[in-house]
């Protein structure tokens, strides 16, 4: 462990925690002039947690602890995951604590928290959201779980730090069980970040919600933290995008100058995936409810296909 | 052999102690049977003393673990043909895990069994501890023929506990099935034996393991074995009796049975596969895996649309029971191409798991038994929000459901993570349809895990979370003293396990090495707190260091929260999307919340549905889960075999004259034979 180490490690905890918001409200911004609306800032994410974390918290009469205590666990679960996944450098000390499998396992902790604090206080609605956000997490987990093993079937390594190394160095060239992973990987991250062929971010159309369903009992600093953690969500499964298919451009151990670098090559990327993905939103229409685990189906075979062409073609 | 047990203590060997533990279970037995109904005396005296000998054996199995194996032989049961029991690390291993998981059930006990639940407490008490006896005694016996015995005392011991409300008609019904089955597997087991002795008449496993069995032989003692053992564990589809016989027995006992019991029968496996039979074939690994995951899927999506809490349980514990089998059999593949390092490591995953389950698993069933006695109700759809007036119990509870669903950083995740590690690492086979095989096996397991999220979700939430179903619910009362005191044990079991895989895996490595000659202790032990199977750029888990990372950014945003802006907070009615008329009734049933699996996995299931009218005044809708083993396969055997027995029973006419017939038609029949 460097002091170079510590410093990329927190340096890129804090840049996932400030630029996460500024990421939603990127999207937003392209969603809203793809559709020919006029857009809002690109601070109002910002506003919008100060707003609310000024607010008083109003919690239904027999809310149990556990519904107080889930935002701050959702919340911790999203800081440390995007902690270690390597964004900005391969070089970091927190990162061997938790490989792919553990990433995985922390993202359905985070679920299993936030659908049981939607239960909690035992409405309609928040039973539904957490039956659908089950739902959609059963399949789109063990999706995401091969997507992330067919790097590591290439890399030979489930560290997440190696998989980026190594994919990195490797030649220019397509891997056509890496072609398949992406796909499967772009379907799953619209699901599991309920974007719009499976959820819509801005509804609160009763019959359609899944993220909002969940979070409806939810007001003040308990909603700013929740709304925060999904935005870190999307932030930390961007990154998993970028460090898997466009792994180019992270500093590696004992190179500060690269560090420099990273920075920009970050926001340059997530700049471009934001706008690609308002684009993808506006293009599709949202789907029924039970058509959702068709389609992650397809997402969970065409990974467990990328790992079968990996291990054919051997490439 | 008096001279032996005369030393003064200090030379006794460790399995003579493991010996006089087992001894003293029995004398509590009977201590219960002389104090039948003294409820107070054996729930405040006996079951806290046989859990107190249960962390004892717990502790010597500990020291036994690391040292060599040690033999014993006891002069009882048939002149010339003694009992030899022999204490090496795999059975050292299981009796840390018998001793310890039942000091917690014990504990829990002691504050669970009451007046007028069938069988007298003395009794229970009695049958209780000699199933204790007979597990402990199962997993040091070495030779056949202790075997044998102490298994079928483990199988009568428990039938007695599963029918303890033996006037209820279901449960009498449950008992059978499970005794029925319980003897399939004893014979399959007992015929296994058979082989392996390969015709020397010597029954000891000492000479089962140097006997050298040619392929056809190994290979049918194997499916033996496979057949016996997976009766008792409960593989598809001899899985019948389990979601019977665990619901129906009082909740200690459905949690020994199903965290501690069931692993007896992977005892067995691993004794058989790994120790009594030498090089295993690649194709006994391949069934294993294909039975395994068959068998989990099945559990884990049965599990998810129960509706009775205790067979959602059980029905899990099918589910964990089939990845120990996949896991096992994957140790088996990478053995049988002398893969040992890698065969090391999907064991330690399968002792890792065995060790996990049984805390996890008998939490969860002890607190489905506070459950019922605070309620009164198994069926999920009538409980609900418990958490509010059973905190202990649901807090605990939430410990197991999280280690249930696999999730880091407890129990259940690093068994799930080591399976999954050495399945990436399998591409090294040299088949390439085994190769082709790994990654659809390995997408499986993921589904299964992810799966047991989904069940475990609906199995915590519909009962503690939410507005109460019933309203009698409100007066239930929370697990007493020593109720909390054996959760808060299993408890502890599911994190320490959960946190420090390193130290645990250091015991688990004397078994891999003595069973496949190759451990995993070294490599971990180089990682320090980290757990590294292989090397640090391959993959680490580092749960202590994953905990301190969330709970540090949980307490991190809780402060900064309160002290940059404030900590107000205000109760009012819930909102639900402004609608005030809400009751407790418009909340997700446990049929409700299962209805996507239901739907998704619906050729898994036999349904039956009946659906209202659009004229009924009272309408009633109805859909019952059925299981197609049952249908297809289990009703037609005893109906064929009730025809065959009506058959048979023709000859029985009840008439002097024709009994005196058949005699005289044999002897002419046994003369013209002779005759020839």
């Amino acid at each position: 462990m460097t002091w170079l180490g510590v410093f990329s490690q927190l340096l890129e905890i804090v840049a996932a925690l400030l630029l996460a918001p500024l990421l939603s409200g990127w999207i937003n911004q392209w969603r809203a002039w793809l559709q020919n609306r006029s857009a809002p800032g690109l601070l109002q994410p910002y506003r919008m947690l100060h707003k609310l974390f000024n607010k008083e918290s109003v919690i239904a009469e027999h809310a149990s602890p556990l519904f107080r205590g889930a935002p701050y666990i959702v919340f911790g679960c999203m800081a440390l995951a995007s902690a270690i996944i390597p964004t900005l450098s391969t070089d970091l000390p927190l990162s061997p604590a938790a490989d792919a499998i553990a990433l995985v396992g922390l993202f359905a902790l985070a679920r299993v928290f936030i659908s049981l604090a939607a239960m909690d206080v035992g409405t309609s609605f928040g039973t539904l959201g957490a039956r659908r956000e089950m739902l959609i997490g059963f399949l789109a987990e063990p999706a995401l779980l091969m997507v992330l093993f067919s790097a590591s079937l290439i890399s030979k390594s489930t560290s997440l730090t190696t998989i980026v190394e190594t994919l990195a160095h490797r030649d220019l060239g397509i891997h056509p069980s890496l072609a398949l992973a992406g796909v499967a990987f772009t379907m799953v991250s619209l699901a599991e970040n309920a974007r719009v062929p499976v959820d819509n971010p801005a509804t609160h159309l009763e019959l359609t919600m899944i993220h909002e369903a969940l979070i409806l009992e939810y007001s003040g600093r308990h909603l700013a933290l929740l709304e925060w953690a999904a935005s870190l969500k999307l932030f930390a499964y961007s990154c998993i995008g970028l460090a898997l298919f466009f792994p180019w451009g992270v500093a590696e151990a004992e190179a500060p100058l690269a560090l420099l670098l990273a920075m920009p090559a970050l926001i340059l990327k997530l700049a471009i995936g934001g706008a690609m993905l308002a684009l993808l939103e506006t293009l599709s229409a949202k789907m029924r409810i039970f058509r959702v685990p068709e389609y992650l189906a397809t997402a969970f075979l065409l990974a467990v296909i990328g790992m079968l062409v990996h291990i054919l073609l051997a490439a | 052999m008096i001279t032996r047990w005369l030393p003064a203590a200090a030379q006794w060997l460790q399995i003579d102690w493991v010996l006089l533990v087992v001894g003293a279970w029995l004398l509590i037995g009977v201590a219960g049977v002389l104090a039948l109904r003294r409820l107070t005396l054996v729930a405040r005296v006996l079951f806290p003393l046989g859990g107190a000998f249960g962390l004892a054996l717990a502790g010597i199995a500990l020291s036994a673990a690391l040292s060599s194996p040690e033999v014993a032989v006891l002069p009882i049961g048939l002149p010339g043909l003694p009992f030899h029991f022999r204490l090496d690390s795999l059975s050292a291993f299981f009796l840390i895990v018998i001793g310890s998981v039942s000091a917690g059930v014990s504990a829990f006990a002691a504050g669970y069994f009451r007046k007028g639940e069938g069988t007298p407490p003395g009794l229970l008490a009695f049958e209780y501890h000699l199933f204790l006896a007979s597990m402990a005694l199962v997993v040091v016996a070495d030779d056949a023929y202790a075997f044998m015995v102490m298994w079928e005392t483990m199988a009568l011991s428990s039938f007695f506990l599963v029918t303890a409300n033996h006037r209820i008609v279901e449960i009498q019904r449950a008992g059978y099935l499970y005794l029925l089955i319980a003897h399939i597997g004893a014979i399959s087991i007992l015929l296994c034996f058979g082989v392996l002795q390969a015709n020397t008449g010597d029954y000891t496993f000492a000479n089962m393991r140097a006997q050298q069995l040619s392929p056809f032989w190994a290979s049918l003692a194997f499916l033996l074995a496979l057949v016996g053992f997976g009766a008792k564990a409960g593989i598809l589809p001899l899985h019948v009796w389990l979601p019977e016989a665990h619901p129906a027995a009082p909740s200690p006992v459905s949690a020994l049975m199903s965290g501690v019991m069931l692993k007896t029968a992977i005892y067995g496996v691993l004794r058989v596969f790994f120790d009594l039979l030498d090089t295993p074939l690649w194709w006994w690994g391949l069934l294993l895996l294909v039975v395994g995951l068959a068998t989990a899927l099945f559990g884990v999506v049965f599990a998810a649309v129960q509706v009775d809490m205790k067979r959602l349980l059980a029905y899990s514990s099918i589910e964990n029971i089939g990845l120990l089998f996949a896991a096992i059999g994957l140790a088996v593949l990478f053995s049988a191409y002398g893969m040992q390092p890698m065969a090391a490591l999907a064991l330690t995953a399968v002792l890792y798991h065995v060790a996990g389950h049984a805390f996890f698993k008998s939490l969860l069933f002890v607190g489905t038994g506070a459950v019922l006695h605070a309620t009164g109700e198994r069926n999920l759809g009538k409980l609900g929000g418990l958490i509010r007036t059973m905190p202990w119990v649901a807090w605990a509870m939430l410990v197991g459901v999280l280690a249930s669903a696999g999730l880091p950083p407890l129990a259940g995740f690093v068994s799930e993570w080591l399976l999954l590690q050495s399945f990436l690492f399998s591409p090294a086979l040299p088949s390439a349809f085994l190769n082709m095989l790994i990654p659809v096996v390995a997408a499986l397991i993921a589904l299964i895990a992810a799966l047991a999220g989904y069940t475990m979700v609906k199995f915590f939430g519909i009962i503690f979370l939410g507005q109460p179903r019933e309203e009698k619910l409100a007066l239930a009362r929370d697990a007493s003293g020593w109720e909390r005191i054996g959760m808060a044990w299993l408890v502890c079991g599911c994190v320490l396990l959960g946190l420090f895989p390193v130290q645990f895996i250091a015991l688990i490595d004397p078994v891999t090495r003595s069973l496949i000659g190759a451990g995993m202790a070294d490599t971990v032990a180089a990682g320090g707190w980290l757990l590294v199977p292989v090397a640090i750029e391959r993959a680490s888990y580092g749960p202590a260091i994953f905990l301190l990372g969330v709970a540090a950014s949980f307490a991190l945003a809780f402060v900064l929260v309160r002290t940059l802006y404030h900590g107000r907070l205000r109760r009012a009615a819930p909102w639900d999307c402004g609608y005030p008329w809400q009751n407790a009734r418009m909340q997700d049933t446990a049929e409700g919340f299962g209805q996507p699996i239901r739907q998704i996995f619906e050729p898994f299931f036999r349904m039956e549905r009946e659906l209202p009218t659009p004229f009924d005044t009272e309408p009633r809708y109805r859909v019952s889960v059925g299981d197609h083993f049952w249908h297809w396969l289990y009703l037609p055997l005893a109906r064929a075999v009730e025809r065959l027995a009506s058959a048979i029973g023709l000859l029985q006419q009840g008439r002097i004259a024709v009994y005196l017939l058949y005699s005289f038609a044999t002897l002419i029949a046994v003369l013209v034979v002779v005759k020839q």
